[in-house]
C-alpha cells in the first residue's frame, strides 16, 4: 500500500530583543552561568512580570510577514508544570487568545510549483532556562540566564507531506524571521528549534493516522531524519498490522532513532487559566499598520524583483534570497560594482563555494561586506585577472584581509606596461624556438602553448587578451 | 500619655518637634514588645539593630528639619510576607523559615523613602491562608483583648501588635478580608484599598487578582497617612494603577453631610451575633447625626460570594505556591533520593494542612473537564457581583455593613471547622472580588468586651469618602476605638 505522509510543525524562535520578556536582563547567549537573572527570571517569591512591549511588536511583524490575522485583544496565560528549569513553576504562554493566527508561508514543492503552508497561530511566551548535568558530583545544575527569553511559537497546520518538505518550510520560516529582524535563528544556539508531528495513512484516505510528536530537534538535519525514521516506523507498523500510539517520542540524533517518552494517558494536564498578573493587551489599528508600513521586502518580492529588475537566473535568486545574510553580501556587492550579474556569479561560485568547504553558515560569514564588490571591482577594472581574484577572495573570506591591501603587497597586480609585457614575451619566444617554427609551419595550437608559456613567464600577471595580440604581432 | 499609647501622628508631630527623638519611641516600642510579647507573639522576626542604624539616620534629617514624610521617624510592623532585602522573610511557613529576600518590595522602599522605621515582621496564617493566625507555623498570636481568643487573620499579627501598642502603625494585606477581620477582632483600624492602588510587587502572592498591601492602625487618620505614602502606580506591577492624587489631609476634610450610605440587607441576615448588629445599628445613627443618610438595600449575588471566592483564590494560590519546590530556595527535604521525591517530600513537609487543603482545592479547579465548571463559573459570578456593586453605587456614595458575624473566636474553635471558617469570610470577599476599597474600624464592644468592627466599602478609587467618614466618625464624642 502506499503511504502519505502527514507533518504539522511546531517552530520556536528566540526573538532577538535586548532584554527579556519580563524583566530588564540581558539576553546574551553564552554568559557565564546565572549572571543574567533578576528575581524576577529566576522566580523569587512576589516577584512580578512587566511585558516588554518589543517583544508584542516583534510578534505583531512576524504575524504580518506570514500573512497572519493580528489579535486585537490578547492576553497570557499559564501553563503549569514543574520542572527544575522553570523556576516559577509555570510558563506565561498564550492558549486562549494567541497574538496572531490563520497565516501562511509560501515553499517551493517538489515539481517546483509553489505550495501554501497554513500557520494556525503564533504565540508569545517566555523560555526556560538550561539544566547541565554535572557527572562528577551526579547532580544538574541549574543556568536561569535562558528563563524569560522571549520566544514565539509558530503553529503550522499539517499541511506538509515529506521530510523535505517540513525543512524547506523551516528554511522560509528562518529567511523570514532573519529579514524582519526579530530573530537571528541560529539553531545550534537553540534559537530556532521544532518540535514536528507526525502520522501517515493510507494514500487517498480522508482522516488522518494518529500522531506522534517530537519536541526540541534543532537542525534541518535532525529534522529530516527524524521525520524520514518515524514515517518509516509508522508505516512498518501499519504494515504489520499493528497501530500507531499517540505519544511524544524522543528524537535521538547521534543513533538516528526515536524512542517512547511519554503516552498520552501521561499527558500533563497544564491547568492553563489567565494569567492574573498581567492586563490583557490592545493593540491598536495604527500600531499595526506601522508595523505593516515598515515590514522590509520578503524573500518572495525580492526574488521577483531579482529576476524582473537585475535578470538574474531563477535558481540563483532562490539561493541568494534564502539568506538575509547572502542577500545584505549580493546588494552591498553589486552596489559596490555597479553589476548585479557578476556580483551574483561571485556569491553562486566562490562565497558558496568557501562556504561548503569551510562548514560555514552564512551568519557566520565575518569578513568586512564591501570586500567582495570591492574585489569585483579590481576584475573589472583589470587590475587583476579572475584567477588572482578567486585566490584573493580566499583570504578575504579566512582572514578578512583588505583586497587592494593584498593585491599591493603580495604584487598581484596585472603588469600594465606594454614594453614590459613584449620583452618577457621575447625572452620567452627566443626559449621556445621549436613551437614558433611550428605556429610559422602553420600548427595553429603552437599558439596556445605559446601564449600559455607568456601567461607563465608574466607569473599570470598580465590580461591575457592583450598577451594574445602581442604575441600575434611579435610571430608576424 | 504614653509613647506607646499614641496614634502615629501624635508621635510625627512630637519627633518633627522635637519633643521625642526617634531613639525614644523605638526605646519605648521595644520594651512594650518585650512586655506584651509573651502573652501576644505578634512578631514572628524583629529587626531591631536595622531599625536603631536607620533611626539614626531619620533623626539626622529630623534635627535639620527635614521631615521626608507625614510619618517620619515612626516605627512600623510589617506582615511577615512582604519582602525586606537580607530580612527575614517567611509567610509564617516552614517552606520558608530563613529565606531571606534579595530585594525589597516597592511598599517597602517607598516606606524608606518616607523615613519610617521597620519594627520586625508580624505573625499571620500561613501564605495568608486562615482567618485567625492559627495556621503560621511559628506558633498562634493571641488576641490582646483576651488571650483566649484568636486576633484574626491572615494579617492577625499586625493587628494584635497595633492594639498591645507594640507599634503604633502596621502594613497587613487583604486577599478575603486579611486586614479588616483582625482589626475587628483587635479594635483598630485598617483599609482594604482598591486593587491596583498599592503596588503588590515584593508581597508574596497568595491569589494574584485578589490580594492587596494596606495600612493598619489605631484611627483613620493614620490609616490615610500611610495610605498615602504607599499608593500609586509601580512599573513594576502592571496590575497597579494611576491613583487619582491622594491626599490625607484633604481626603479628613470632607465631611458626611448628605452623604447617602447603603446597607446590604443580606449582611444583617441570618448567623449575625445579636451584639454585632446593635453595634451597627448604633453606628448607623452616629452617621446620621453626622449629616448622611443611612438605608437598608438588597444586594443579591451574596449567596455565591464564598464559593466564588474559594474558587478563583484557590486557583491562583495553587498556582503561585508551585514555585515552592524544594530546588531554590525555601524548605528541601533532606532524604529525597530523586527529582519526584524532592518535590513531593519538600512540599509535604514544608506546607501545613490549610495551604495543602487550598492548593488540592485550587488544582481540582483547574483541572482539564472541571475548568469551565468551576473557575470559568466564578469568573462569571465574580463579574455580576461587580456589577451589582456597581448598580449600588449609582445610589450610594458607599456601604456599610459588618467585616465578619461575630467577635474573636476562642483559640482552636475555627480550625476543627474549616468550613465555618471559610463561611465567616461573608461580608469580607465580595469586595475584594469586586477589586474595591473597604475600611474597617471599630464600632463597639460585645458582652465579654470584645471588640466589634464595621466596614465602609467604596466605589473604585473612592479611599478619600472613606477615610472622611471614618475620621468624622472617629472624633464623635465617645467614638469606639481601639485600646489606647
Amino acid at each position: 500500500m502506499q503511504y502519505e505522509t502527514v507533518i504539522g510543525l511546531e517552530v520556536h524562535t528566540e526573538l532577538s530583543t535586548k532584554s527579556k520578556i519580563f524583566c530588564a536582563c540581558a539576553t546574551r547567549f553564552g554568559a557565564a552561568p546565572n549572571t543574567q537573572v533578576c528575581p524576577v527570571c529566576s522566580g523569587m517569591p512576589g516577584a512580578l512580570p512587566v511585558l516588554n512591549q518589543n517583544v508584542v511588536e516583534y510578534a505583531v511583524r512576524t504575524g504580518l510577514a506570514t500573512n497572519c490575522a493580528i489579535t486585537r485583544g490578547t492576553k497570557f496565560d499559564r501553563k503549569n508544570y514543574f520542572y527544575p528549569d522553570l523556576p516559577k513553576a509555570y510558563q506565561i504562554s498564550q492558549l486562549h487568545q494567541p497574538i496572531c493566527t490563520e497565516g501562511w508561508v509560501e515553499i517551493p514543492n517538489a515539481e517546483n510549483r509553489t505550495k501554501r503552508i497554513r500557520i494556525r497561530e503564533i504565540h508569545m511566551e517566555e523560555d526556560a532556562g538550561k539544566l547541565l548535568h554535572d557527572p562528577w558530583e551526579d547532580a544538574s545544575l541549574a543556568d536561569y540566564n535562558r528563563c524569560g527569553v522571549p520566544l514565539l511559537e509558530i503553529v503550522s497546520q499539517p499541511d506538509l507531506r515529506s521530510a523535505e518538505e517540513a525543512v524547506a518550510y523551516v528554511e522560509k520560516l528562518k529567511a523570514i524571521l532573519e529579514y524582519i529582524g526579530v530573530s537571528d535563528c541560529k539553531m545550534q544556539e537553540g534559537s530556532l528549534r521544532a518540535d514536528v508531528n507526525v502520522s501517515v495513512r493510507p494514500c487517498g484516505a480522508g482522516e488522518y493516522g494518529t500522531r506522534t510528536e517530537m519536541k526540541n530537534l534543532n537542525s534541518l538535519r535532525a529534522i529530516a531524519r527524524a521525520i524520514a525514521s518515524e514515517a518509516a516506523r509508522q508505516i512498518g507498523l501499519l504494515e504489520e498490522g499493528g497501530r500507531v500510539v499517540q505519544e511524544t517520542r524522543r528524537w535521538d540524533d547521534d543513533r538516528g532513532e526515536s524512542s517512547p517518552m511519554r503516552s498520552k494517558e501521561d499527558a500533563q494536564d497544564y491547568k492553563y487559566f489567565p494569567e492574573p498578573d498581567l492586563p490583557p493587551i490592545e493593540i491598536s489599528e495604527a500600531q499595526v499598520e506601522a508595523a505593516r508600513q515598515a515590514l522590509p521586502e520578503l524573500p518572495e518580492t525580492k526574488k521577483r524583483r531579482y529576476i524582473t529588475e537585475l535578470g538574474l537566473p531563477e535558481y540563483d535568486t532562490g539561493i541568494i534570497t534564502g539568506s538575509i545574510h547572502l542577500v545584505r553580501l549580493f546588494e552591498r556587492a553589486s552596489d559596490q560594482c555597479g553589476n548585479p550579474k557578476e556580483a551574483a556569479n561571485w556569491i553562486m561560485g566562490e562565497v558558496l563555494g568557501q562556504l561548503k568547504a569551510t562548514q560555514t553558515l552564512p551568519e557566520d560569514m565575518s569578513f568586512d561586506p564591501d570586500s567582495l564588490g570591492r574585489l569585483i571591482a579590481l576584475v573589472q577594472s583589470n587590475t587583476i585577472n579572475r584567477g588572482t581574484a578567486k585566490k584573493v577572495f580566499a583570504e578575504v573570506f579566512s582572514k578578512n584581509v583588505d583586497p587592494e591591501a593584498y593585491v599591493q603587497e603580495h604584487g598581484l597586480a596585472l603588469i600594465t606596461d606594454r614594453g614590459a609585457i613584449v620583452q618577457a614575451l621575447r625572452q620567452m619566444l627566443a626559449a621556445n624556438e621549436k613551437s614558433v617554427a611550428q605556429y610559422k609551419g602553420g600548427k595553429a595550437q603552437a599558439l596556445q602553448y605559446l601564449i600559455g608559456q607568456g601567461m607563465r613567464a608574466l607569473k599570470g600577471q598580465a590580461p591575457a587578451q592583450e598577451v594574445r595580440q602581442l604575441l600575434e604581432e611579435l610571430l608576424e | 500619655m504614653s509613647i506607646t499609647n499614641q496614634t502615629a501622628l501624635q508621635l510625627a508631630a512630637q519627633l518633627r518637634s522635637g519633643a521625642l527623638r526617634v531613639s525614644e519611641v523605638l526605646d519605648a516600642c521595644y520594651a512594650q514588645i518585650e512586655a506584651a510579647e509573651p502573652t501576644v507573639h505578634g512578631y514572628i522576626s524583629l529587626c531591631r539593630e536595622d531599625a536603631y542604624a536607620f533611626a539614626a539616620k531619620v533623626q539626622a534629617r529630623l534635627d535639620a528639619g527635614e521631615a521626608r514624610s507625614a510619618l517620619a521617624g515612626v516605627p512600623i510592623a510589617i506582615k511577615d510576607l512582604i519582602c525586606t532585602k537580607g530580612i527575614p522573610t517567611t509567610c509564617a511557613s516552614k517552606m520558608l523559615e530563613g529565606f531571606r529576600p534579595p530585594y525589597n518590595a516597592t511598599v517597602i522602599e517607598r516606606l524608606h523613602a518616607a523615613d519610617l522605621i521597620p519594627l520586625g515582621k508580624t505573625n499571620m496564617d500561613e501564605f495568608a491562608m486562615g482567618s485567625t493566625t492559627e495556621t503560621s507555623a511559628f506558633g498562634v498570636t493571641r488576641n490582646p483583648h483576651n488571650p483566649a481568643h484568636v486576633p484574626g487573620g491572615s494579617s492577625g499579627g499586625s493587628a494584635a501588635v497595633l492594639a498591645a501598642g507594640e507599634a503604633p502603625i502596621a502594613l497587613g494585606s487583604d486577599t478575603g478580608g486579611s486586614i479588616r477581620q483582625p482589626c475587628a477582632y483587635c479594635g483598630v483600624t485598617g483599609l482594604k484599598p482598591t486593587y491596583g492602588a498599592v503596588s503588590r510587587y515584593g508581597l508574596i502572592a497568595y491569589a494574584s487578582s485578589l490580594d492587596q498591601i494596606g495600612p493598619m492602625g489605631r484611627c483613620a487618620a493614620d490609616c490615610a497617612a500611610l495610605f498615602e505614602i504607599i499608593a500609586g502606580r509601580d512599573e513594576k506591577d502592571s496590575s497597579s494603577m494611576d491613583f487619582p492624587a491622594f491626599s490625607a489631609a484633604a481626603a479628613l476634610a470632607g465631611d458626611l453631610r448628605g452623604k447617602r450610605i447603603g446597607v446590604p440587607a443580606e449582611f444583617l441576615g441570618e448567623g449575625l451575633q445579636p451584639a454585632v448588629a446593635k453595634a451597627l445599628r448604633e453606628a448607623a445613627e452616629r452617621f446620621r447625626a453626622l449629616g448622611a443618610t443611612v438605608e437598608e438595600f438588597p444586594l443579591p449575588m451574596l449567596a455565591y460570594a464564598v464559593p466564588t471566592y474559594y474558587i478563583i483564590a484557590c486557583a491562583e494560590a495553587c498556582s503561585n505556591l508551585s514555585r515552592y519546590d524544594g530546588i531554590k530556595y525555601g524548605h528541601s527535604a533532606a532524604g529525597a533520593r530523586d527529582l519526584l521525591e524532592t518535590y513531593i517530600l519538600s512540599r509535604s513537609e514544608g506546607f501545613g494542612m490549610e495551604v495543602k487543603r487550598r492548593i488540592m482545592l485550587g488544582n481540582f479547579v483547574l483541572s482539564s473537564g472541571y475548568y469551565d465548571a468551576y473557575y470559568k463559573k466564578a469568573l462569571q459570578a465574580k463579574r455580576m457581583l461587580q456589577q451589582a456593586y456597581f448598580k449600588a453605587f449609582e445610589t450610594y456614595d458607599m456601604l456599610l455593613g459588618p467585616v465578619a458575624p461575630t467577635t474573636a473566636p476562642k483559640l482552636g474553635e475555627s480550625l476543627s471547622d474549616p468550613l465555618r471558617m471559610y463561611l465567616s469570610d461573608i461580608y469580607t470577599v465580595t469586595v475584594n472580588l469586586a477589586g474595591l476599597p473597604a475600611l474597617a474600624l471599630p464600632c463597639g464592644t460585645d458582652e465579654n468586651a470584645l471588640p466589634i468592627g464595621m466596614q465602609l466599602i467604596g466605589k473604585p478609587f473612592g479611599e478619600s469618602a472613606l477615610f472622611a467618614a471614618a475620621d468624622a466618625y472617629q472624633r464623635t464624642e465617645d467614638a469606639p476605638l481601639g485600646r489606647l
